[in-house]
């Protein structure tokens, strides 16, 4: 007898004929030059390498512009210019004063972050729709919150008088250019210090545009200073003896070198390194809010996002109606265009990327998981890769191990709450985690225990500046957004 | 020191080593000096020892030289032992760093005899253990205010509940001052167990006396095994091991040695542990307490929930 579906268990059909008409944001108003100069005291200068990069649109392999290639005398001179800003003027200036300067930053990227947002995704790949809804605004929102805090410092920390540092170098990933720039250069101005930031060789674009609105807004020369390159570039700014303290995002390799560089050195460093967060599905959540918190915590940004909810962790009694709901729901994201308003899922951020995801794609199918795609079409130029998830994969295979940072999930099952939280722990990393269920107690039973930064619950990847954000374990040390993202900026006197 | 002290260490010293008696017909039970691990006083596993003597050459025991296999034992003692020490409520904590305030008080008269034994004249010797008691009873003090004073409630512009608070980095490894015998135990060890982490310490290598008797304390106090694990041996040897360990997730040196510090931040990058550095000088004074210490081994963890049907 053939049994009745529940109505919330019906499949969808997505074959009904039609499709989205294409619906792209206009490039038209957007200014790029075709070279970018280092941001050196207030000044679009040359490098003394004489060398220059190409940016390009991860979506059509097409330049965009030339980038200017900071050797270690441009970081030098960089580095200069920050310590003579912060002796001479910034840590002198009013701390009202200071703040005033962090707000008109924030309003200009408001006026100009429609330009912000179509940069974003040329130079990065991200879907329009992210760079517009949530990289932008989020940016501005960093600036805003910050600039609040400039004249407060004395109620960040209680029963100390803080201080400044003085110059800090930050270097920043590509999957979100210009929020990481904020979410760095906002506490580090707001608390007195001066910056010079490196922003990644494969998203430099938004950076450049930043310190634009920075000349815009009058900031005194050389308070921030913004210097492009690569790796080199970036060891150069954290082996320079007249930096402060270090800020990093990005790899927790990469993170590991600079701790051990710094080790003979008071510099102090705050590290938001690598991630492979559990996002964890009881068998009382509200399994359809669950599927699209999934979809949310894995192919955000493509992946490309350290706190991604990589690693699926489902009650083995909805194991099967999770996994079908999400296959359904993947045939339904658009992957395409990032400047289309309906795109769901953009470019690979670079052709490396690419070739790292597809390697562990194969690995995964290596050691013996059972890998789904999507079906979509993607473009014949530029980096694109499917919506892929993992089943049959175990606690100890790469794919479940390893940070991918692309559209992949690992999907895994389990019984009761110990095991799923040994099993969430049961990794060096400790950034995020999500936890879906209808019940309070269990809620907080498992954000309690999961061993990580920052935790959602029927939720996932939210992001705010008034939100601490940073990693247990490896990854990393230091909070950034909140009141905590202060005291890495401060010292106590 | 005085004609009478020396008299006193000089009785004290005839407890035990050379097997002299104090008291004519009747010889002193020598006190054995074991290290502790997992609530328990083994010898080191290497079966190594050292000999302390006094300044006269006088020899007072013979000390474990722990090794690398000891740390390790205290390492998993101190990893199963955290996850319970951290769930304890934060009252419960707080009373028990109480007692331990309270037991080191009561056995004031034999720390004051051991740091005379190693050096100290009586006036510093008690002023050091009053300083060591009370820094116990300042912490206690903290183990249920700090989350206050560090949390927050975010105001989040989207429609969602969020807040931050701490909650103990986990394993804690601890390069005791060399030093100082008891206070500077006490300094370490208060601030990081105050905030739920679980700790495995060296003692002072030239000033062990103490801190076996403080493992003593702990045990007779209510402090639940594993919690706090303390080694006796040369800092040289294990600094490589207490730095290196990847299940340790904080290491803590009191010093100066330039060479020594940079040996333990560069191997704490191996897991990316927090290194903390802090300076031996005065450490009777207030300046060695504040909450900042506890926070020092404290992850803020940051929740969201949504707000709405």
């Amino acid at each position: 007898m053939k049994k009745k579906n529940k109505k919330s268990d019906v499949k969808l059909k997505f074959s009904g004929g039609w499709e989205y008409a294409p619906a792209p944001e206009s490039k038209d108003h957007i200014r790029l030059k075709e070279k970018y100069d280092l941001f050196i005291n207030g000044k679009f200068t040359e490098p003394e390498t004489g060398k220059y990069f190409a940016s390009i649109n991860p979506s059509t392999e097409a330049k965009l512009a030339d980038v200017a290639e900071a050797g270690d005398k441009d970081v030098d001179k960089a580095v200069k210019a920050a310590r003579v800003a912060y002796e001479n003027v910034w840590s002198r200036m009013p701390a009202a004063e200071r703040g005033k300067y962090i707000y008109r930053i924030a309003r200009i990227m408001q006026e100009r972050a429609r330009e912000f947002a179509v940069i974003e995704s040329m130079d990065g790949g991200k879907a329009i729709r992210e760079s517009r809804d949530v990289d932008v605004p989020l940016a501005a929102a960093h600036f805003f919150y910050y600039a609040g805090w400039a004249d407060k410092l004395d109620y960040a920390l209680p029963g100390a008088k803080a201080k400044s540092l003085g110059v800090a170098g930050q270097i920043i990933p590509w999957n979100f250019p210009l929020l990481m720039a904020a979410w760095k250069i906002a506490p580090a101005l707001a608390t007195g210090n001066t910056v010079v930031l490196k922003p990644a060789e494969t998203t430099p674009l938004t950076a450049m545009k930043l310190a634009e609105v920075i000349q815009e807004a009058g900031l005194p020369p050389g308070v921030v200073n913004i210097v492009t390159g690569a790796g080199a570039t970036g060891a150069a700014i954290v082996n320079h003896p007249g930096i402060n303290k270090v800020a990093f995002t990005g790899s927790t390799e990469v993170g590991k070198i600079i701790q051990k560089t710094l080790a003979g050195s008071d510099r102090k460093y705050t590290l938001e390194l690598g991630g492979k967060a559990a996002n964890i599905i009881f068998e009382d959540a509200a399994i359809d809010q669950a599927v699209e918190g999934i979809i949310n915590g894995i192919f955000f940004n493509q992946g490309h996002v350290c706190c991604a909810g990589s690693r699926l962790f489902v009650q083995e009694s909805v194991a099967d109606k999770v996994v079908r709901k999400l296959k359904d729901r993947m045939e339904t994201l658009i992957v395409g265009d990032p400047l289309d308003k309906n795109t769901d899922i953009g470019a690979i951020n670079s052709k490396d990327q690419l070739e790292k995801i597809r390697k562990y794609i194969k690995i995964g199918v290596n050691e013996g998981g059972e890998m789904y795609q999507s079906s979509c079409s993607v473009p014949s130029k530029g980096f694109w890769c499917r919506p892929t998830l993992f089943t049959n994969v175990s606690q100890s295979s790469r794919v479940v191990q390893e940070e991918i940072f692309g559209p992949v999930l690992a999907v895994q099952t389990f019984r009761t709450v110990e095991e799923v939280i040994e099993k969430a722990n049961n990794i060096p990393y400790g950034l995020s985690g999500g936890v879906w269920t209808d019940k309070g107690s269990k809620i907080f039973k498992v954000t309690s225990q999961i061993r990580a930064g920052v935790i959602w619950a029927n939720t996932y990847n939210k992001f705010d500046p008034t939100s601490p954000f940073g990693g247990y374990k490896e990854s990393g040390v230091g909070r950034e957004g909140g009141l905590h993202g202060l005291i890495p900026y401060l010292q106590t006197v | 020191m005085d004609q009478i002290e020396k008299q006193k260490v000089k009785e004290l010293n005839g407890k035990g080593a050379n097997g002299e008696s104090s008291k004519e017909g009747r010889l002193n039970v020598m006190k054995t000096y074991k290290i502790y691990i997992d609530g328990k006083f083994p010898r080191t596993e290497s079966g190594r020892y050292y000999i302390l003597k006094d300044k006269d050459g006088n020899t007072i025991a013979n000390i474990c030289q722990g090794s690398r296999k000891d740390f390790r034992d205290a390492v998993v003692a101190a990893r199963k032992a955290q996850h319970s020490w951290a769930s304890r409520s934060a009252y419960n904590r707080g009373q028990i760093l109480y007692r331990i305030a309270e037991m080191l008080e009561g056995r004031r008269a034999q720390f004051v005899a051991e740091l005379m034994q190693q050096g100290s004249t009586s006036v510093d010797a008690e002023s050091e253990v009053s300083a060591a008691v009370d820094r116990f009873v300042y912490y206690a003090g903290w183990c249920d205010k700090y989350q206050q004073v560090f949390s927050s409630v975010n105001p989040v512009e989207s429609s969602h509940f969020n807040f931050s608070l701490p909650e103990a980095t986990g394993v804690v490894s601890i390069l005791a001052d060399e030093e100082t015998s008891l206070i500077g135990l006490a300094t370490a060890i208060a601030p990081a167990i105050a905030g739920g982490n679980t700790v495995v310490t060296l003692a002072s290598s030239s000033k062990p006396l103490c801190a076996v008797t403080f493992a003593e304390v702990l045990n007779s106090s209510d402090v639940p095994g594993g919690v706090v694990n303390i080694i006796t041996g040369y800092r040289k040897e294990l600094i490589t091991h207490f730095s290196n360990h990847m299940d340790v997730n904080a290491c803590i040196y009191f010093g100066e040695d330039k060479d020594q510090i940079k040996t333990m931040k560069e191997n704490a990058s191996l897991n990316v542990k927090r290194p903390l550095v802090y300076s031996g000088d005065d450490l009777l004074s207030d300046s060695h307490q504040n909450p900042y210490r506890i926070m020092d081994l404290q992850e803020i963890k940051t929740t969201w929930h949504p707000i709405g049907q």
